[in-house]
């Protein structure tokens, strides 16, 4: 992430825009206006909610309208007070708008829930019970279970890269119809796990007609089943995930050996070294840099898996495939539990926080060093 | 030049060794590319095959069309689309069409928003300098990359009673707004990547030459980052219409999407493989067309900004 230097601003000359008192003062008084509507609705509403007033809306939508509003509003008031720099702000203005509204509300209203015994499925409405959910968290098995099947799922990654290492070494060799090799090796990204797991883990892995327990009864394997015993559930689940990911590692590691520098492979031929210690002494320390990208990148969409568990699994046998996500999913979909599962989302999002903040930072260590 | 000689000299005292050897690393290369090619298209050719398949077909695993079962409509017949019942009426079309469509509206829709809102924001942040409180450029940079790590179980729960409240449960525009935010950050991402790479002469001839910061935007700057932005939408296409987490729990009847329905299905027992084969085949068919197609695109999108 480079920044652009801080000449820039004074590259481009700004003409400043002659903005009178006058025009600075409505600008002003529109933000402002559109503000109060905003936050007056918002009043008007929560105390109806709230059963204090008997004026109110059917939804919280006009809630949305205001900010809206006030969105605009404040685009046209910056450009109104600010002239050209007002100009530049907008460029920015709306996707940070949109994110605070998608992230940060939904992230404090979560905050707040998560504190709650909120349950769709009870009539009595939720209430504040402390810690009682962090309390559960720490004695439930389930999510612990959970924890530690990440722990491997995320363990796994390593595999993964080391295969699309391979394929990306072998992509980048000297081979004909390359084209054809690489639309491929893509193709299995492209697909919804959903239906990957409909493809693969219900009908080729099924244990009667699928051709992956055909091919292992003829290997020797009396009655295949993937998904009864734990870890060859675990694994099965994982290999379904790593045909999705790996094009994706394949892809970032191939750029990378394709922006290595010509000279220096050319350089270590005519040292004669062979082509394997070519590998470890030349091509992978190189490649560190694209390799940490992709692996840190994978690990964060690692961390979201779900699909494929809840689809082909949904967490059995007994857990043993379970990821957060599918653990949080099943807490929803068969207790109605929001304000439980709430916690355990935020829970597990700050261990994430923790765990990438703590990868990225041993990682630029590593790199220090290295050069 | 003596190195030359050497390498001469080394070849002709070696010469069929070092045939060999080259001919066998050939054939290992090819043989594993191969085997790739196998394990990364099977799975595909199986749906495929299975959609045409009877019961028969199926349990006795023949696999080979033509040689070792005579294709059958039938799975496709169960979907309404076969050739002997496309112009009949049938429900479980209108409810594949009904969920296509909706799933075509929710990922092109949130990608076109993501790359309206998520370029204008590269752009901002790869040539001006902000200051929003104590964040700069970096920090604003850094706080939308940062919703990458979000997994969608954070915020999944306190959405669904948002909507709930706002109205935009089961909506496809309530759909939209949660996929815009999931594919945001790598839109910035590439957008960013892509800016970079253009000269500020260009935004600055533009401005001499009386555009605005947005004129120059727009008539100079965008024309030349079109293929970025190209990469950037049929990535989150891929990302959108693929997504289940958020569907599967905001939506109910209304608004589903096409993973929704094919997750349902594959939850009901009894193994009518050829009817679930058709419509995974009907779920992946797009993609499988528009990565043959654009491939080139998406491998730009992938890789962008991991190499510097």
């Amino acid at each position: 992430m480079n920044t652009p230097d801080a000449t820039i601003t004074e590259e481009f000359e700004i003409i400043p825009d002659r903005i009178t008192d006058r025009r600075r003062r409505i600008g002003k008084w529109l933000m402002r206006g559109f503000f109060a509507l905003f936050v007056g609705i918002f009043l008007i509403q929560s105390s109806y909610a709230l059963g204090f007033t008997d004026f109110g809306f059917e939804n919280w939508r006009p809630v949305l309208y205001g900010y809206l509003a006030w969105g605009v509003a404040l685009g046209a008031g910056q450009v109104i007070t600010r002239g050209e720099p007002g100009y530049r702000a907008l460029f920015v203005l709306p996707a940070v708008l949109f994110v605070i509204s998608v992230v940060i509300v939904p992230m404090l209203f979560g905050l707040a829930i998560a504190f709650t015994d909120y349950n769709l499925a009870s009539f009595e409405g939720q209430k504040f019970n402390g810690f009682d959910n962090l309390v559960q968290l720490v004695q439930d098995d389930f999510f612990w279970n959970a924890m530690r099947n990440m722990v491997f799922y995320v363990a796994a990654v390593f595999v993964e890269y080391a295969i699309a290492f391979g394929l990306a070494l072998l992509l980048n060799a000297d081979i004909k119809a390359r084209k054809f090799f690489r639309v491929a090796f893509l193709l299995p990204f492209m697909l919804s796990p959903v239906a990957v797991s409909w493809m693969i883990g219900k009908s080729l892995m099924e244990n009667r007609f699928g051709p992956v327990a055909r091919l292992a009864r003829n290997l020797g394997w009396e009655s295949p089943a993937f998904f009864t015993d734990p870890w060859i559930a675990r694994l099965s689940i994982e290999l379904m995930d790593a045909w999705v990911s790996i094009p994706f590692i394949m892809i970032l590691l191939l750029a990378g050996l394709q922006a290595m520098p010509k000279d220096v492979i050319e350089a270590a031929k005519v040292d004669g070294a062979n082509s394997w210690q070519n590998f470890w002494k030349i091509t992978f320390p190189l490649m560190l840099p694209v390799s940490a990208t992709a692996i840190v990148l994978r690990i964060i969409f690692k961390l979201k898996l779900a699909d494929i568990v809840i689809n082909v699994t949904s967490g059995g046998p007994g857990g043993a495939t379970d990821t957060l996500s599918s653990f949080i999913f099943r807490e929803y979909r068969d207790r109605s539990n929001v304000g439980y599962g709430t916690m355990i989302a935020i829970v597990y999002l700050i261990t994430i926080i923790i765990f990438i903040t703590l990868l990225l930072g041993f990682i630029s260590k590593r790199m220090q060093k290295m050069t | 030049m003596s190195i030359q000689t050497t390498e001469i000299e080394y070849a002709e005292h070696n010469e069929t060794r070092f045939r060999m050897v080259r001919i066998f690393g050939r054939l290992i290369i090819y043989g594993l590319l191969f085997f790739w090619v196998f394990i990364s298209l099977f799975p595909i050719f199986w749906t495929l095959t299975t959609s045409f398949k009877t019961a028969v077909d199926v349990t006795q695993g023949n696999i080979i069309p033509w040689v070792e079962f005579e294709p059958n409509w039938k799975g496709w017949r169960s979907l309404g689309l076969s050739p002997d019942s496309i112009w009949e009426t049938s429900t479980v079309r209108e409810e594949f069409l009904k969920r296509f469509a909706n799933s075509i509206i929710t990922s092109v829709g949130a990608s076109s928003l993501a790359i309206l809102i998520g370029s204008l924001a590269a752009y901002g942040l790869s040539r001006f300098q902000y200051r929003f409180g104590f964040m700069r450029n970096s920090d604003i940079s850094f706080f939308f990359l940062s919703q990458l790590i979000l997994p969608p179980v954070v915020l999944a729960l306190p959405f669904l009673i948002l909507y709930k409240e706002l109205a935009l449960l089961d909506t496809t525009l309530g759909l939209i707004f949660l996929y815009t935010l999931t594919v945001l950050p790598i839109v910035i991402w590439i957008m960013r990547d892509q800016f970079d790479t253009i000269p500020m002469e260009l935004d600055e001839a533009a401005q001499v030459d009386g555009l605005s910061s947005w004129g120059a935007f727009f008539r100079v700057i965008l024309p030349i980052a079109l293929p970025g932005m190209v990469a950037a939408f049929i990535l989150s296409l891929i990302l959108t219409w693929n997504e289940y987490f958020f569907a599967a729990l905001l939506t109910s009847s209304e608004a589903k999407t096409l993973p929704v329905m094919v997750a349902s299905q594959t939850g009901s027992q009894g193994i009518n493989w050829w009817s679930m084969a058709a419509l995974s085949t009907a779920a992946i068919l797009p993609l499988v067309i528009i990565g043959i197609a654009l491939e080139k695109y998406i491998i730009k999108g992938m890789s962008a900004g991991s190499v510097k």
